[in-house]
């Protein structure tokens, strides 16, 4: 194999491991599990919302959407802070000063979004 | 690994403006609606103060051009051309602005602080040398303008626009990152000279032709060209008609910026495989923005098609590639000069009429304006004549430098086809002339003066003027911001 492909192996790993894992999870549920559905068991499940295929025909809070995003504001960041910290003692002062005018930028959005009243459930 | 403190120097200019933006954002929180003219001028101050710093920069960053963070940005002439005229087209959308936003009932803190940031965005593209951070600016220019498209969201013609900008835009982000992965495969980097380094040195596998022709599918549609220019009429109808000027000027001189950076820099030594499109798309462009535009009614809607056709003129330019003089690039730039001219002082004139609701935005609200102020009929006049190419304005010579590059570069039924579709511009152009100087008004148009949108006016016209009567300088400047064309 190309060199400059094997480097991707870890990712094709990890994409193998990401279909086992559910995969062998419901399997093993299906066996384990005693089976009594009732209708509202077996109704599709989406979280906030009454169920997916009524969601069309109903009326629900634009809310919702407002605290969606703001969960991937800050979703984002601790998806950033995560290997920033593990690798901090190589970053040092550097990484230090990116990370903190990252925060700042998020802090203006989260100052907006509160000053705006989109925290306050009315 | 900490990058060299000169590199922070080279976007100074770009983080200021990303500070003042996000003061901006949160400045109007605070204050009061009659107050919001101080976030105005601030914005405009800060444009301005942008301008002066990548003069300091570009200074202080002695010879150009000067590479930072890796390869992802570069200061070079190409880019600060590209800057100072976005910087301008920032400001006159501001003034257009000021009573526009004033009067509507939706606030203006977020719309400037949009603005701004749009901007950045649109800085960081003229800058862009990899193709990660094009996309990145890219991004950052497309969202706050979605937004922007949307900003009247109580009304639905302003939703239409946003909705349609958005999914069109979201697509077309889609089919131009999908190219570039295409891309990456082949050369194994995304920096643009890193890439046209691959192709010259090892034949590229067949799949890079499918990864260029999405790429150049993606710029086709930021920049509004058939066939994918369906979306330009509908959102500058729709949005509101300062954010049309915008739009038709701001976004898509960004996307030339980068077009021409992607196309020259990276794709240049596969210049063979991507002629034929180009050429393509122009010749159809040109066609359909012109044959488009005579049939409406809408003044917005026409500006909108005429920005199609023109997008189609300056596409020839990049067909010139191959020129050892690089007319192909130094065409485009005074081209785009004299398009954010005209187009903006055309726009203009609609903000001027625009009074209530929709009225002002059909070509009958033109009637009889020369009667009515004989100044601002003028100034229109002489945006309708550049718009058409005719001398002595600045749309003259920006035509005739394209043509004769596309003829230099062999591409005769394309010069003859864009002659000939300029010809059919004069038709509809001249409709809005007839308009105000040979039909009476009924006078029921009622403008308020406006000095800050007037004084915008003044300036695109001197502008448009001053390239048609004295091009000499405008092309000397152009000819000294070339690219290197392949590796």
């Amino acid at each position: 194999m190309n060199p400059s492909m094997a480097s991707y192996l870890p990712i094709l790993y990890f994409a193998i491991m990401a279909a086992i894992i559910p995969v062998a999870g419901l399997a093993a549920m299906s066996l384990l599990r005693p089976s009594k559905p009732t209708p509202t068991k077996l109704a599709p499940y989406e979280c906030g919302v009454a169920s997916p295929t009524e969601a069309f025909d109903h009326r629900f809070s634009v809310r919702y959407y407002l605290i969606a995003v703001l969960f991937v504001v800050f979703d984002v960041e601790t998806i950033f802070l995560f290997p920033w910290a593990v690798m901090y003692h190589r970053l040092k002062l550097f990484g230090l000063v990116e990370m903190l005018v990252f925060l700042a930028i998020l802090v203006v959005g989260y100052v907006y979004a509160w000053r705006r009243g989109a925290l306050s459930w009315a | 690994m900490p990058f060299p403190a000169g590199d922070t120097l080279l976007i100074l200019p770009e983080l200021f403006l990303t500070a003042a933006a996000s003061f901006v954002l949160l400045w109007a929180t605070f204050v009061s609606r009659p107050r919001e003219r101080g976030l105005a001028f601030f914005s405009i101050g800060a444009l301005a103060a942008t301008g002066l710093l990548l003069f300091v920069s570009a200074r202080m960053a002695g010879t150009l051009p000067r590479s930072a963070f890796g390869g992802m940005f570069a200061m070079d002439r190409f880019g600060l051309y590209f800057k100072g005229i976005l910087l301008l087209v920032g400001i006159v959308t501001i003034l257009f602005s000021l009573r526009f936003i004033s009067v509507s009932p939706y606030p203006g803190g977020e719309y400037y602080g949009l603005i701004l940031f749009s901007t950045v965005g649109m800085l960081f593209m003229a800058s862009g040398t990899h193709l990660a951070s094009i996309v990145v600016a890219l991004e950052l220019m497309a969202l706050s303008q979605y937004v922007l498209a949307g900003y009247f969201k109580r009304e639905t013609k302003s939703l239409e626009a946003s909705a349609k900008y958005f999914v069109l835009g979201a697509f077309s982000s889609g089919v131009l990152i999908y190219g570039i992965s295409l891309v990456y495969g082949a050369a194994g980097t995304l920096s643009l000279a890193g890439i046209a380094t691959a192709f010259t040195t090892a034949k590229p596998p067949a799949f890079l032709v499918i990864g260029i022709i999405f790429v150049g599918c993606g710029m086709f549609f930021k920049i509004a060209s058939a066939p994918f220019h369906v979306w330009a009429p509908d959102v500058y109808e729709g949005a509101p008609t300062p954010i049309s000027a915008f739009f038709a000027v701001g976004p898509k001189l960004a996307a030339y910026a980068i077009f021409a950076r992607i196309f020259f820099v990276g794709f240049g030594p596969r210049a063979g495989d991507w002629s034929a499109i180009i050429a393509a798309s122009a010749a159809l462009t040109m066609v359909v923005g012109n044959v488009g535009a005579l049939m409406q009614t809408n003044v917005k809607r026409l500006l909108g098609y005429s920005s199609i056709g023109h997008a189609g003129y300056a596409l020839l330019g990049l067909l010139a590639y191959g020129d050892a003089s690089g007319i192909g690039l130094w065409s485009i730039l005074v081209y785009l000069l004299a398009y954010a001219f005209m187009n903006l002082g055309a726009f203009g004139l609609v903000i001027l009429l625009e009074s209530k609701g929709y009225a002002g935005e059909s070509v009958d609200d033109f009637n009889g304006l020369a009667a009515k102020n004989p100044w601002l009929a003028a100034a229109m006049l002489v945006f309708l004549l550049s718009l058409a190419g005719i001398p002595p304005t600045a749309g003259f010579v920006g035509k005739y430098f394209l043509f004769s590059a596309a003829m230099k570069a062999g591409w005769f039924w394309l010069s003859l086809l864009a002659v000939l579709m300029s010809a059919v511009s004069l038709f509809y152009y001249f409709r809005i002339a007839r308009a105000m100087y040979l039909v009476e008004g009924e006078g029921t148009l009622h403008w308020r003066e406006e000095p800050a949108v007037s004084a915008a006016i003044a300036l695109c016209a001197a502008g448009t003027l001053a390239m048609g009567i004295l091009p000499g300088p405008f092309v000397q400047f152009a000819r000294t911001c070339l690219l290197p064309f392949g590796p």
